[in-house]
């Protein structure tokens, strides 16, 4: 699996350039003028990321969620369901980092192959960072007025949260 | 919507911190946050250069449409509005493509470029577009086939069997983007029914 990840870059880059060759593209040229179109693009998400990345960092660090989270402990305890996979159900569509870092603590006190930390590694692979992706590329284009993208996001999240829970119970149950 | 998001979590984070004595380490944040923005910036800074370089080639070359007719069946349903030869096809195409492999860092700069792409033909430049949305559905269930990161993580925590989450993930993965999907279509078809834009 891993290999096959590692050719797959250096043969599309290949393959690019080659075809480009082929059909008589200058593609120096060509690649700068993507280059400049790409560094323009940085220019337009960075103030995107910084108020983002800055607004979730600050939330984390307050231990709101804990805070919140501490008081429903009792009632998941009484249903044997593990508390620790609530927050970072939670945070999965607000930040990756986090999200990842709730999983690598349930591996270290779980282990990987327990129910909870199997649960946590399909949690984390099943969906994305929904409103920073959203955040990013509408960002990016200057987009105010997202409509219904987030509300259809966010049901799609909790949706293969749900999907998550019942089949890693049916898997490894 | 973001926009709520956003200002809610900081008032949120500062607020609370200032109940529970925690005002302290809010006021750190807030000075090495934008530098933590900062650097995830530059991070991905010389990834979409180098990017948006190559796809520049691919498009001029034609090769981008080429790999737009590989989902051709599957993008025409997704986005009927859109012209079968239309640019933002072979993007978005490249883009789900990258996903898949579990390639996050490639499939950002094809996302945006296919946002930019879509952006050209949109009468109101803040309002979002119907396959601006469909697409945006698509990329935040994340479809991926292999969950790189995470079976790397579950490798170095010793895990016994760190990749027979794949499987889980996948189905996961599929009900939650069919379920956006499923809601994004229905919503546009309730709309064109009662005659709105």
């Amino acid at each position: 699996m891993n290999t096959i990840s590692k050719i797959i870059i250096p043969l599309f880059v290949f393959g690019i350039i080659f075809y480009g060759v082929k059909k008589k593209v200058n593609v120096y040229d060509t690649f700068l003028e993507g280059a400049r179109d790409g560094l323009i693009m940085v220019f337009h998400i960075a103030p995107t990321i910084i108020a983002m990345v800055f607004a979730v960092n600050i939330f984390l660090d307050s231990n709101f969620l804990e805070g919140v989270l501490s008081f429903l402990k009792p009632v998941f305890n009484h249903m044997h369901l593990p508390m620790d996979i609530v927050p970072m159900a939670l945070l999965r569509p607000i930040s990756g980092s986090a999200s990842l870092a709730i999983m690598n603590d349930i591996f270290l006190n779980y282990g990987p192959d327990s129910f909870i930390g199997r649960l946590a590694s399909t949690l984390q692979g099943c969906t994305d960072t929904t409103i920073y992706v959203l955040a990013l590329y509408f960002g990016s284009i200057r987009i105010t007025k997202t409509r219904y993208a987030l509300p259809v996001g966010l049901f799609a999240d909790l949706m293969g949260i749900i999907a998550a829970f019942i089949i890693t119970f049916i898997f490894f149950g | 919507m973001v926009n709520v998001i956003w200002a809610s979590l900081i008032f949120i984070a500062i607020i609370y911190s200032f109940f529970t004595g925690n005002i302290e380490t809010i006021n750190n944040g807030i000075l090495t946050h934008a530098e933590t923005g900062l650097n995830l910036i530059l991070d991905m800074m010389p990834l979409i250069i180098l990017w948006t370089g190559i796809m520049k080639i691919a498009e001029k070359s034609g090769l981008l449409e080429v790999f737009s007719h590989f989902l051709n069946p599957l993008l025409q349903k997704l986005f009927p509005s859109l012209p079968k030869d239309h640019k933002a096809l072979g993007y978005i195409a490249s883009n789900i493509g990258a996903n898949m492999l579990g390639l996050g860092s490639a499939a950002t700069p094809f996302g945006l470029k296919a946002m930019e792409e879509l952006q050209k033909d949109n009468p109101d430049k803040t309002c979002a577009t119907e396959p601006m949305i469909t697409f945006l559905v698509l990329n935040t269930a994340g479809v991926t086939l292999i969950p790189t990161t995470v079976i790397a993580l579950r490798m170095m925590s010793n895990s016994a069997n760190p990749t027979e989450i794949i499987i889980t993930s996948i189905l996961a993965t599929t009900i939650s983007s069919i379920s956006g999907l499923t809601l994004d279509y229905f919503i546009r078809k309730n709309k064109k029914r009662r005659g709105v834009k």
